[in-house]
């Protein structure tokens, strides 16, 4: 009976850590409980389309595209560049049709 | 219902400057006489690739703008796919994303020319505060 109720209560455990760093919104420099490692702290990023109000991504316009793009040529995840959801999307709807008609490399220096 | 779409392509670097032409024209007038328009032609020039395509390492960019709808489309990637000269091209829908971006800078024109009446009425008195509001929360934030 035990066993039964600690299997139940494992998925809801489960549940909310997955949903936390996910939003990754409200824990703007806290972190859990003091500052711990440098995982939580830089934060203060802010998204720069939303800044400058840029509407559309164009997949024409390569230099816009390639600061959101690494050496090797892998998109960039958002915590690192602090692009807010709908515009990460957005560019990577773009970056990938710009890989497809060779402004950017799929994969590049080996 | 007009659909508009992007089309740019990429033409091998040997081909001439007049056989390029010829060939825009050729796609041009097909999409004219299915009972398209065509919106814009752009000659991008050449760049280098980021990857060989079919053992080449730059190639001529063209961009083109149409007014068409989807069987006009497939018609023109057919085409597209079979010359030989064009090795690699891409269709893009535009007129949603045409539609939203209007939206969003018909809202943003609304909103800009209330702040700048010096007479404000009622509901526009919300926008006004709402901006007000906002300016301020900015400058504390970035203080």
């Amino acid at each position: 009976m035990t066993d039964e109720i600690t299997s139940q209560r494992t998925p809801e455990g489960g549940a909310p850590s997955s949903s936390g760093p996910r939003t990754g919104g409200p824990r703007s420099g806290g972190g859990p409980g003091g500052p711990g490692g440098r995982k939580f702290f830089r934060r203060k990023k802010v998204c720069k389309f939303c800044t400058e109000k840029i509407d559309a991504i164009p997949y024409r316009d390569v230099r816009l595209l390639q600061g959101f793009v690494a050496e090797r040529g892998k998109i960039v995840p958002r915590r690192l560049t602090g692009v807010c959801t709908t515009h990460q999307r957005r560019l990577t709807r773009a970056i990938k049709q710009a890989r497809n008609i060779a402004l950017l490399p799929f994969a590049a220096r080996y | 219902m007009e659909r508009f779409y992007e089309v740019m392509f990429i033409v091998r670097p040997d081909v001439e400057d007049a056989d390029l032409d010829k060939l825009i024209a050729g796609f041009e007038h097909t999409v004219t006489s299915a009972g398209g328009k065509v919106r814009s032609t752009e000659k991008l020039g050449r760049r280098k690739l980021a990857y060989t395509v079919r053992k080449f390492n730059d190639g001529n960019y063209v961009l083109l703008t149409i007014d068409a709808d989807g069987k006009l489309v497939a018609e023109l990637e057919r085409r597209l796919r079979v010359s030989e000269p064009v090795i690699k091209f891409i269709t893009v829908r535009m007129d949603e994303e045409q539609k939203r971006i209007d939206k969003i800078k018909a809202i943003r024109a609304t909103r800009k020319k209330v702040s700048a009446q010096p007479v404000a009425a009622a509901p526009v008195a919300e926008d006004t505060t709402h901006a007000e509001t906002a300016e301020p929360v900015a400058e504390a934030a970035s203080a």
